[in-house]
């Protein structure tokens, strides 16, 4: 299992816990894992066409990732809005 | 007493008070996100709002109780899962004619139905499977469907518009569609495009009379018009007075079908308030003829842009309140149906909608 992390309004919709142990074998399979628990989550991370919302980063042990980044177990995975603006 | 439910860049505002006294600001909800519009359903009283967060996409909320506490976010609000296309924005919400009905416009060019008063939302299948909508094209804003206008007592007639794939018309409760844009003159356009109907035809803002529903009036992008036959064909009526006929957006007074409001800009490259003076233009006979009504309005180097869902009223007739905001922040009304105007709020973030209730 990996560790998503939201925090913010992800985190209340998330039931309010910031880390949630998910299966799946790439970010986007543990993000639709998170939203199967949590279904208030769906639609505010991926958007209907299966994508990572654009202001949206991912890191996967610190490294920036997408959809298509694979997890393996233990892997830690950090949801966060991107930092934009001037 | 008149509220008005204001929409901005950085949250959702509640005023009341009367024309020309001192409003007072009664709710901030939503603050830092951007409010793209809200308004208040008078048959129910819950408020509605669309927020558009820039990090998690748009979303409908709603409350019955106090907006200062927690809002529902309601459900539906999404296209297809696994296509192409994902929900931009949403633009305008408007009230049906049966109880409970309301419709939601929102980019890429769609039109979303609720019939528990905005809890639950589906898309409406007639417009999103528009053969020609590959072939639309976005205005400035978006694939923005910006304007709903139901008929009175007839839930089945609807007209929207579309910037910039122009007028849809149903006649069966949003089943089927058809363009309503004969008439049109893009004049952004050349000559041998309008011979496409998918080719841009920018609609700014359309209302219906509600006194005599096949008279509509239209703001265009470039040109103002109206249209005798429910929106099928339409005429310009963009000289007799007019500064410009740029502008974004415009209002009806329910009580006369020859009225029309609008707020000119010099032009799309150029989307500020003529001669740095802020006036409403008024029309009380179908067009014929425009008058501006800018007294108590900023008249010296203000150059202001007012967004095409920033002006609303309340009443009508001799009662008739006017209300419009501006990206500046400020907030005017008229309690006299344009006679006369005076400062609601200033220093607002920009205002992107205005509802008076």
């Amino acid at each position: 299992m990996a560790v998503v992390c939201v925090r913010g309004p992800l985190r209340r919709l998330a039931g309010g816990r910031a880390e949630h142990e998910l299966d799946g074998a790439t970010v986007l399979e543990l993000l639709r894992a998170l939203e199967l628990c949590h279904p208030a989550v769906e639609g505010w991370i991926v958007d209907e066409r299966g994508q990572i919302r654009r202001h949206i980063n991912v890191f996967v042990n610190g490294e920036r990732g997408g959809g298509a980044t694979a997890v393996r177990s233990g892997d830690r995975v950090e949801v966060l809005p991107a930092i934009t603006g001037g | 007493m008149t509220e008005l439910v204001v929409g901005t860049k950085k949250g959702l505002f509640l005023l009341e008070g009367e024309p020309g006294s001192d409003y007072e600001i009664k709710v901030r909800a939503f603050a830092g996100q951007p409010v793209d519009f809200a308004t208040r359903d008078t048959r129910s009283g819950r408020l509605l709002a669309t927020v558009t967060s820039p990090f998690y996409g748009p979303k409908i909320f709603y409350t019955d109780g106090d907006p200062d506490a927690e809002w529902e976010q309601a459900d539906g609000v999404a296209l297809p899962e696994g296509g192409d296309w994902a929900l931009e924005r949403i633009w305008v919400m408007a009230r049906g004619e049966v109880d409970g009905t309301v419709y939601a416009g929102g980019d890429p060019g769609v039109l979303f139905e609720s019939h528990d008063g905005g809890a639950c939302w589906e898309l409406n299948a007639g417009l999103w499977e528009q053969p020609s909508r590959s072939h639309w094209q976005p205005g400035g804003g978006g694939l923005c469907l910006h304007s709903i206008c139901t008929w009175p007592g007839d839930p089945d007639k609807l007209a929207v518009a579309v910037s910039a794939a122009g007028i849809w018309l149903t006649e069966d409760g949003g089943g089927t569609w058809r363009r309503g844009n004969q008439g049109l003159n893009p004049s952004y356009l050349p000559e041998e495009a309008l011979r496409d109907e998918n080719a841009g035809r920018c609609v700014h803002h359309v209302e219906r009379a509600p006194k005599q529903p096949d008279r509509m009036f239209m703001q265009f992008h470039g040109g103002v018009y109206r249209s005798d036959d429910a929106g099928a064909s339409w005429t310009d009526i963009g000289g007799g007075g007019l500064p410009s006929d740029f502008g974004f957006p415009l209002m009806v007074d329910p009580a006369d079908p020859d009225s029309a409001y609008v707020i000119p800009l010099v032009a799309d490259m150029d989307r500020v308030t003529p001669d740095g003076r802020v006036r409403v233009y008024e029309t009380r006979d179908a067009g014929s003829h425009w008058a501006a009504r800018g007294d108590g309005l900023p008249a010296e180097h203000a150059y202001l842009t007012v967004l095409r869902q920033a002006f609303s009223r309340a009443k009508d007739g001799g009662q008739l309140e006017l209300y419009f905001g501006a990206t500046s922040g400020d907030l005017f009304g008229s309690g006299d149906a344009g006679s006369t105007w005076s400062t609601v709020a200033t220093r607002l973030p920009p205002v992107f909608s205005v509802v008076a209730i």
